[in-house]
Order: structure tokens, then C-alpha cells, then sequence
């Protein structure tokens, strides 16, 4: 035990677990603790205390290795590890946890489950040992170097590692359709939350009506398919387009103010544009929305039962497969899937380029930017433009998802959960926004049947990240231009 | 020939307050040109009317550099900078402080870099000319580093520099804008004595090196008396003196602006050793 610990401060170990532990009952006892059960009198609420006795000794002993890690020691985290696997494991190989977390383990034999488990837990515990190791590097240079060198080699194969998982996600023995249907409405948030973050995050534009480009490119592709009957993939673009003009007509009179007053009137443009596509009954459909909105198809392949009227082939047809909805679940989820790998691509791309470091010098100082002879205007109607440009992008695939959207869908709240995810994240990191979002849509809806009680849980969780974490959960910024080799001891 | 600046009947009014009031001098290109003048004369009023920070009430600025004659009061801020060439530094230094040292000066390279992009286009696709355009520019800004000796801290955050770097690091990144005249705001301010006197040198050095004007504000005397080839002197908005160093220490109006009327007759003296510090004595 005493090898274990070495080199820990036992007092302050203890007071980093208490803490963690204090904070995990109260948030669990708000969000899984209770049940809504349905009783002879009405609905009523049953407390479930061994899953908040359990969550509170899986955190406790994760703030632990947590801790253990940021001293960089290592045993314990190893250790940890495999006792949280155990822990996980046992109680649901034997039945005795709620069916609820059941789906994590789907293999029919217990060696494959095992193996579910251990080996995640052991490489995120050597990953993030690693991680620190290469974050705080010990004074040997030649050791930090080399452990630099790894450190990035790391975040790059668990960045592969997510992406080939996001793919494989649907074929795997995990893909379920609620699974994959709560992951695709991640990925439209993810994808809405890079957009953003263009505006706000490298540009430093605080934009409140964000949700109004969205519903400009969901609207785009339900008029177009409505009016001219133009397919997903035609309207996909140009939904993109119009979105861009729209951020680019409503930057020009915007762009002069700044901080505060520039947020209250991209807020009223906001709902501006959502009260027009109310009262524009005549075009819009106003509160009824518009209905039948068709599904993007597999190479002109529609995902039906039955081949389209006019003959042709259907996809679970050409491929000779049995029609099953899954199909076409999967196949949303792989569209947004690319999407928003394309929105990571081109973000992580321009923030290297020319444009992307004047937005991040534009938010940094404005006047020493027009010093050097930038043009603020443009510079900042670019960053309207193209983060307005993946918001229509993301609602052009929204409506197809719904097949209806009405103004319902882009109100307010919308924009403030999006903002929440960029700030939550880490302003201007790519990565940290998708820890966000899925914290902040993927837990919601994972606890839909707390109903109300999952509000007050969300506004906990932010509370808590801003108090943990006040520049957001990863805030770490490296430069988009390095002259000497990373991890050259400068 | 024409001089590189020419200022003529510059007044710039704030509602009934004239911070400057009717002033005309000329810059030359090679020469640098200082503006001394007491606190609240209206040296960085009229830097900022020059610069296109402030739109002046009446007067004329005309440039003549190498990309052609400008009238700087008609340009957009942006513009004097882009277009006509005419650089500045702040007093209260602005750098991208969360940038890193070589974005800073990339940033500076902003209109050719973009131009080279495509407008983001090529940038965007990797093509080979955008690689090559965005090589150059770091070499630029390479062989600023080296100059002013923070190559081994480039990667570095900007705000992370110690403050006497961060002025050269100002100065640099101004100059990577490849200005035809550079206006500097007491670059000097804050720094210590080596410092100052290597800011000298580098100053000097951009003048012979680049053979672009300079026009400097600054309170410090050993950097104004040392590298100023034309002294303005500006009192209450207005130029009260104007040429060399020698001719402006001995001259009254500049010592009664700056320490007021004398009452015995061997007080100029002490004030003309006070202000007769010349740098090969130090």
C-alpha cells in the first residue's frame, strides 16, 4: 500500500476524493437516483439509492486515479483502472445492476465482455498516464523530447481510434437504434458546435442567434424539396450557401459593434427570422411547419419497404437485404458522421491559414489588427459567413432527420445550448466540444424519463464544468505555426 | 525631391478642445523624425490622425513613397496601412498576447499571405504556391526574430515575453507589414537603460538597413538626442520648434515648454545640461 501512494500527499488525496464524492451524490441523486414509476394514485418518484452508492464509489475511485495522475504516479491509476472495470463488470455479468447499463456489454460469451472492458480502461489509463507525462515534462531534455514525441502520437491514434470507433459504431454489437439515434443528434450538436466556434471561439464574435442560420438551412432544403421537389443532395449545398448569405447580409449592418451590444442584436436577428418564418404563412407554413420532408437517399437508393411508385430499386432491394428501419438510422447517423468530420477538417485547416489567424488576432486586439492593415469588416463577415455556412449545412440534414420542422425547432434556448457547448468545451478547441456536447445532449437524453428533473441536472453539470473548469474543459491552444519542432526543449 | 511625409496645416479638434492645432513639418525617407513635446501636447493625437485612428479636421497629409502618393486623411484606417504603407506601434503595447511569437508576425503579413491563398482557396487545398508564399513569410519573420534576438522563444506566447521584448517584438512585427515610414510610439517607454540603448541601435539600423522614415515619439532623451536626425517640438497642440538635436537643446522655447519660464538668469544652463545627454557620454 505504501508503494502505492508513494510520493502522495495523503491529506490532500483524501479531501480531492471527499470532494468528488460530495458532488457525485448530489448530481446523481437529482439525475439517476430517482425513478419516475407510475402508481395507482399517478406518477410518483422511487429513489434508487444503489446506483448513487455505485456511482459514488466508481467517481471516488476515478478522482483518485485522477489525482494520482496529476502527481504523476502511476500505480495507482493502473490499479484503479482495472478495479473500475471489475467493478463495472461483475455486478452485470451477474445480473444484480439495473438492465440500464446492460447494453455496455452485448457479447454473448464472457471472455469478449471481459475483454469490452479491461482493455478500454487499460488504454485510457496508460493514454492519460502518458498524457501527463508529455504535459509536465521532467527536466531530462532528452527524455522530454521523447516523451513530446509520444505524447502527440498518442493524441493522434486516440483521435483515429475515436473516429474509426464513430464509424464502426452502428455495425458493432453496440449499435442499438436508440443508441445510434442519441449519437446522431450528438453529431448534428457536435457539428453546430464547430460552426460556432469559427464565430465565436476564433473570431471571439459572440453570437446569441446562431439558431437562426440553422433554420435558414433546414427551411432551404423543405422549400426547395417542397416547391421544385430537388433532392437531399442538391439542397445539401445550397442550403449552406444560402445560410453563408444570410450571415453575411445580416453581418454588414452587425459588424460594427462589439462585445455585448454585437450579442443582443445577432439575438434579435435570431428572432427575427423565426417570428418571419411564423407569420410568412403563405411560404413558410408558418406554425404548422412543413411535413414530409424526404429522406436523403443512398445514390438515388430511398431507404423503404416498398420500391417508389414509379418503379425502381429500394436499398434493402439492390443489396438484397431484408427492409429493416435500421438501415436507414445507420445511414443518417453516417451522413452527419461526415459532416461533421468535414466542418473538424476544414476548421482545423483554415485556423492555419491566413484568415484563421487574423480571426484569432481580431479577437485578441482589433486595433492592433487594423494597425496592420487588416480589414476588420471582412475579416469578421468571412467568420459569419462560413460559421453560418455549417449551420444551414447541419439544418439541411436536421430536416431531412425529422422529415418535419416547424419554428418550434429554432428558438432561443437552441442557440444558448449550442453557445453552452462551445464555452463548456473551451473556446476555440475542437476536441473539448465534443466532450460538451455530448455531456450536455448525449446525458439529457439518455435520462429522458426524468423528465423535468434532467433540466435542473443540465444546470447543475454547467455549474459544476464552470467552477472545475472556468476556460472549459480543454482549453489548451497550440500555435498554428511552429518554427521549431514540437517538443524541441523552447 | 519631395519629402516622404508632408504634413501641412494638420488640426484636429475634440468639441472645443484643440489638441493640435495647425501644425505642418515633413518627414524625409532614411531620416528619422522625432515629435517631443510635454504630456497632453497632442503627440499621439496627431500619430493617430497620421495613422487614420482619427479623421482630422482640417489639413493635409500627403505620402510619397514607393507605392505612390496617398492623402492619407482620405484613406480608411486599414488602408494607410495596406495600401499607402505607413506602419505604427502603440504606446500601450498591443500584441496578440495569446498568439504565439511568429503568429504575431504572420498576422503582419496578413494582405500578402492572403492574396497568396487564394483567398483561402489554395490554402485550403495545400496547393504548392501557398506553401511556398506562406515559406517566404516565415522566413521574413525569421530573420526579424534573429534580428531582435527571440528566435530561440518564437513559439512562445507573445504575452510571455518580458516587457523589453515585447516592444522590440512590436517594432518587428510592424515591420513585417514592409512599411514605407514607421511610426513608433515611445518605444522606449519602460525600458531600461541597455534596453534603450539597444533600441537605438536597432532603430538606427532599420533606418540604413531599410532605408524607410521613421517618425518617433518619445520622452526619452537619450533616444531622441542620440538617433533623431529632425527633432518637432509640440507644446499645447502647437509646433514650437522644429530641426536638429543641437539647434533643439539650446533652444528657450523648447526648455520654457518643458520646464517653464526661467526666474534667474543661470537657469538655462542647468536645463540644457539636463537635456544634453548625449549617448557617446553614457
Amino acid at each position: 500500500m505504501t508503494g502505492l501512494l508513494a510520493g502522495l500527499d495523503g491529506g490532500k488525496l483524501l479531501r480531492h476524493v471527499l470532494g468528488a464524492v460530495l458532488i457525485t451524490f448530489l448530481m446523481t441523486s437529482l439525475i439517476v437516483g430517482l425513478e419516475l414509476v407510475a402508481t395507482q394514485t399517478g406518477l410518483s418518484l422511487r429513489p434508487r439509492y444503489h446506483i448513487v452508492l455505485y456511482c459514488v464509489v466508481v467517481v471516488a475511485l476515478g478522482s483518485a486515479a485522477v489525482f494520482a495522475l496529476v502527481e504523476r504516479s502511476w500505480r495507482l491509476p493502473m490499479l484503479v483502472g482495472v478495479v473500475l472495470a471489475a467493478l463495472l463488470l461483475v455486478p452485470l455479468l451477474t445480473g444484480n445492476l439495473d438492465s440500464d447499463l446492460a447494453f455496455l456489454l452485448p457479447f454473448p460469451v464472457a471472455p469478449l465482455n471481459w475483454l469490452a472492458l479491461f482493455l478500454p480502461a487499460f488504454i485510457l489509463m496508460r493514454a492519460g498516464q502518458l498524457a501527463y507525462a508529455s504535459a509536465r515534462p521532467p527536466a531530462a531534455a532528452a527524455r522530454r523530447r521523447e516523451l513530446s514525441r509520444t505524447g502527440k502520437l498518442i493524441s493522434m491514434g486516440l483521435g483515429l481510434l475515436l473516429i474509426l470507433a464513430a464509424f464502426a459504431f452502428p455495425v458493432s454489437p453496440w449499435g442499438s437504434r436508440q443508441l445510434v439515434d442519441i449519437l446522431t443528434i450528438v453529431l448534428i450538436y457536435i457539428m453546430l458546435g464547430w460552426g460556432l466556434n469559427i464565430v465565436v471561439g476564433l473570431a471571439g464574435l459572440l453570437d446569441l442567434g446562431y439558431v437562426a442560420f440553422y433554420a435558414v438551412g433546414a427551411y432551404s432544403y423543405a422549400l426547395l424539396s417542397e416547391y421544385f421537389g430537388w433532392s437531399f443532395w442538391v439542397c445539401l449545398p445550397l442550403a449552406g450557401l444560402f445560410a453563408a448569405s444570410f450571415g453575411i447580409v445580416l453581418g454588414f449592418p452587425v459588424l460594427r459593434l462589439r462585445g455585448d451590444y454585437l450579442a443582443i442584436v445577432t439575438l434579435g436577428f435570431g428572432e427575427i427570422i423565426r417570428v418571419v418564418l411564423i407569420n410568412w404563412y403563405e411560404f413558410t407554413g408558418g406554425p404548422d411547419g412543413i411535413g414530409g420532408i424526404p429522406r436523403p437517399s443512398f445514390f438515388g437508393l430511398p431507404f423503404q419497404a416498398n420500391a417508389p411508385k414509379g418503379g425502381g430499386e429500394t436499398f434493402a432491394s439492390f443489396f438484397g437485404l431484408s427492409f429493416d428501419p435500421y438501415h436507414r438510422i445507420a445511414f443518417l447517423y453516417y451522413v452527419i458522421l461526415v459532416l461533421a468530420l468535414f466542418t473538424n477538417w476544414f476548421t482545423i485547416r483554415i485556423r492555419k491559414l491566413p484568415i484563421g489567424r487574423a480571426w484569432e488576432a481580431l479577437r485578441e486586439d482589433e486595433i492592433a489588427c487594423r494597425a496592420l492593415g487588416l480589414n476588420p469588416t471582412n475579416v469578421k463577415l468571412a467568420a459569419f459567413g462560413i460559421g453560418a455556412m455549417f449551420a444551414g449545412f447541419a439544418g439541411s440534414f436536421f430536416a431531412a432527420r425529422q422529415g418535419f420542422i416547424s419554428p418550434e425547432s429554432f428558438v432561443f434556448i437552441e442557440s444558448a445550448v449550442i453557445l453552452s457547448i462551445v464555452v463548456l468545451g473551451g473556446l476555440g478547441s475542437q476536441l473539448g466540444i465534443v466532450f460538451s456536447a455530448a455531456i450536455l445532449i448525449g446525458l439529457p437524453e439518455f435520462f429522458r424519463e426524468l423528465e423535468d428533473y434532467r433540466m435542473l441536472a443540465f444546470g447543475l453539470v454547467m455549474v459544476l464544468i464552470m467552477i472545475w473548469k472556468p476556460t472549459g474543459l480543454v482549453s489548451h491552444r497550440d500555435p498554428t505555426i511552429r518554427l521549431h519542432p514540437r517538443g524541441d526543449g523552447r | 525631391m519631395t519629402p516622404l511625409l508632408t504634413v501641412e496645416h494638420l488640426t484636429m479638434r475634440f468639441g472645443g478642445l484643440v489638441a493640435v492645432d495647425d501644425v505642418s513639418f515633413t518627414a524625409e525617407q532614411s531620416q528619422i523624425t522625432s515629435i517631443i513635446g510635454p504630456n497632453g501636447a497632442g503627440k499621439t493625437t496627431m500619430f493617430n490622425c497620421l495613422t487614420g485612428f482619427y479623421q482630422p479636421t482640417t489639413g493635409q497629409l500627403t505620402l510619397a513613397g514607393e507605392r505612390g502618393d496617398f492623402l492619407l486623411e482620405r484613406l480608411d484606417g486599414h488602408r494607410i496601412v495596406r495600401d499607402a504603407g505607413v506602419a505604427r506601434t502603440f504606446q500601450n503595447i498591443r500584441l496578440f498576447t495569446g498568439m504565439s511569437v511568429l503568429e504575431n508576425l504572420m498576422v503582419a503579413q496578413h494582405t500578402e499571405q492572403m492574396r497568396a491563398s487564394g483567398w483561402s482557396m489554395k490554402g485550403l487545398l495545400g496547393l504548392p504556391s501557398y506553401r511556398r508564399a506562406e515559406e517566404e513569410a516565415v522566413h521574413l519573420a525569421r530573420s526579424w526574430l534573429d534580428r531582435i534576438n527571440l528566435t530561440d522563444k518564437a513559439d512562445w506566447p507573445a504575452g510571455a515575453l518580458a516587457y523589453g521584448d515585447q516592444r522590440r517584438l512590436e517594432i518587428a512585427r510592424a515591420m513585417c507589414t514592409k512599411p514605407v515610414l514607421l511610426c513608433l510610439d515611445e518605444p522606449a517607454a519602460g525600458l531600461n537603460h541597455t534596453e534603450s540603448h539597444e533600441l537605438n541601435d536597432l532603430l538606427r539600423w532599420i533606418k540604413e538597413i531599410h532605408g524607410i522614415g521613421i517618425l518617433l515619439i518619445e520622452h526619452d532623451m537619450s533616444v531622441v538626442m542620440g538617433i533623431s536626425d529632425k527633432i518637432v517640438v509640440l507644446d499645447y497642440g502647437k509646433k514650437i520648434a522644429e530641426g536638429t538635436p543641437a539647434e533643439i537643446r539650446d533652444d528657450p522655447r523648447v526648455i520654457k515648454a518643458y520646464l517653464g519660464e526661467p526666474e534667474e538668469e543661470d537657469l538655462p544652463d542647468i536645463v540644457a545640461a539636463d537635456l544634453d545627454l548625449d549617448p557617446g557620454a553614457r
